[in-house]
């Protein structure tokens, strides 16, 4: 231990005692392109294996969003009809946001329990799994806004140009997500109850976001709530070009994207940190 | 070419795993034992490329964990670990197969998590499949596999890729007879061609035959390090 020598550039791994290990964010994006194979093939296993005993396979993903619209739109389209016009429209164009974060988020710590095995067995960038859970979320969500463009037509809901800034919306939503899945991955495999915990809180979490009921309708004095909940912007930015037609103010679009940065960030600290303990806690 | 650099490797585990925010209430308050336990304490050794080493040792040796640290898996605890070159291990079976997919997918999948890209892995599917002899098989989901066949596909796949240095833990005892034959083959192969194994097995008799270089573990430590006939007769004298 006393004399370490100098490690030569041609090494492969180079592993050392926990304290120095933590890993650094450089070299894990690194070794991140390095597999870039294994995530493809990740994101194309999570796809096709989730669906390949059942009947409507793949088209789930896209009979999920349907069916719980016809849901919500029959429930509520008669409450808020006066406030929101296309109301579908309204509520499936955050839906869709909100659902892509709770499912891959969910998705990514429930992975563990067969990743958990491999990160035991082979030399992979531990983060691989996380991200490929929300690249595999990612691509549930693009099928999912086919779907709602396909009744936006033919409700007659109208298709706006500001969709052009959709992509960079998704983006920042994506940042998010995987910043918070990597923060809940982390914390679920040194505690199981963090899992059960935040299923419990994800309803919770869903009715402070103003996706099924228009903001309005809170009264004044309970706003600062649901404006201290990031989802809230991070729906907004998605509703706006595809619901209102216009492309997010710099205000929203900065506050998401500020959120988005500060879990990204933070999601990586609490992941780097706890990255080497995984072998003796999964 | 040194293939594996270990340097005083220590690998420590806490004794008391907790598992739910009850338990860290309840234990936290309580007083604690000896908190670690050494899976292995302070390992040097280093692997020339081109060696065969053999590692025996009884059960909780700490043989798996050494192996782990060699695949650059597990950090160690203290100690620096230095691999160089293409290592693959081939350590627990079934470990990355999926069930639902067939074992042509799985070989893909397999190959992914080993590093390889898709076109070094299609270049070497046919190769893989014939030496797996699961050519009926191939397009059948793995569930629908036998223990041993899957032992054959993953033995396949792990010695079809360019690795340089090869990690072996107990896989030769599953399969049957001759497929361990064809598998000590190719290890003979391999050995030959200047490639690096590691081999893990309690059979020592298959140590013998395959690795001239043995080191022997027990609770941790290295007991012995020499050629193989040297080492395995004082091991099975000891026992």
């Amino acid at each position: 231990m006393a004399t370490m020598r100098a490690v030569s550039s041609d090494a492969v791994f180079v592993r050392r005692t926990v304290a120095g290990d933590s890993l650094r964010a450089l070299e894990e994006v690194r070794d991140l392109r390095a597999h870039a194979n294994l995530l493809f093939e990740l994101v194309h296993r999570d796809l096709t294996v989730r669906y390949k005993r059942s009947f409507f396979g793949f088209f789930w993903t896209m009979l999920h969003p349907l069916l719980l619209m016809l849901i919500f739109v029959a429930v509520f389209s008669g409450l808020f009809k006066h406030q929101t016009p296309h109301y579908e429209t309204y509520f499936l164009s955050a839906y869709i946001a909100w659902n892509f974060f709770s499912q891959t988020t969910t998705n990514a710590m429930a992975g563990l329990a067969w990743n958990g095995a491999l990160m035991k067995r082979v030399r992979v960038p531990r983060s691989i799994f996380t991200l490929s859970a929300a690249l595999s979320g990612l691509v549930n969500l693009a099928l999912s806004l086919a779907v709602l463009f396909v009744i936006m037509l033919v409700v007659r809901a109208p298709l706006h140009f500001s969709l052009v800034a959709l992509p960079l919306s998704l983006l920042v939503v994506g940042i998010f997500t995987f910043g918070v899945s990597l923060a809940l991955t982390a914390a679920s495999v040194f505690f199981a109850d963090v899992r059960e915990m935040y299923q419990a809180g994800l309803p919770a979490l869903l009715y402070l976001t103003p996706a099924i009921y228009p903001i309005s309708i809170v009264p004044v004095q309970y706003r600062w709530l649901i404006e201290m909940n990031p989802l809230t912007f991070l729906v907004e930015i998605v509703r706006d070009p595809i619901y209102n037609g216009r492309i997010p103010s710099l205000q929203t679009f900065g506050i998401a994207f500020a959120f988005a940065l500060a879990a990204l960030v933070g999601g990586w600290i609490i992941f780097r940190r706890l990255a080497p303990w995984f072998d003796s806690r999964l | 070419m040194d293939s594996i650099e270990l340097q005083g490797i220590s690998v420590r585990y806490r004794r008391e795993k907790i598992r739910s925010l009850k338990e860290l209430v309840v234990r936290g308050l309580a007083r604690r034992g000896a908190p670690y336990f050494y899976s292995l304490r302070d390992i040097s050794l280093t692997v020339r490329s081109g060696e065969s080493v053999g590692i025996i040792g009884p059960n909780g040796a700490g043989k798996s964990t050494l192996l782990r640290v060699a695949a650059g898996i597990v950090t160690p605890s203290e100690g620096v670990a230095i691999g160089r070159g293409n290592i693959v291990p081939l350590l627990e079976l079934g470990t990355g197969f999926e069930s639902e997919l067939s074992g042509r997918e799985n070989i893909q999948f397999n190959g992914a998590l080993l590093g390889r890209s898709r076109a070094q892995m299609r270049a070497q599917l046919d190769d893989i499949i014939a030496f797996s002899g699961l050519e009926q098989f191939i397009d059948a989901p793995l569930r629908t596999y036998s223990t041993g066949m899957v032992a054959r596909l993953a033995f396949a796949i792990a010695t079809a890729v360019d690795a340089e240095t090869i990690l072996l833990d107990e896989i030769l005892a599953v399969g049957d007879a001759a497929f361990r034959a064809r598998c000590e083959e190719r290890i003979r192969t391999f050995v030959r061609e200047g490639r690096t194994i590691v081999l893990v097995s309690h059979e020592t008799e298959e140590v013998v035959k395959l690795c001239k270089r043995t080191v022997w573990l027990a609770k941790g430590e290295i007991v012995a390090d020499g050629p193989s006939e040297e080492i395995i007769s004082r091991y099975e004298t000891q026992r």
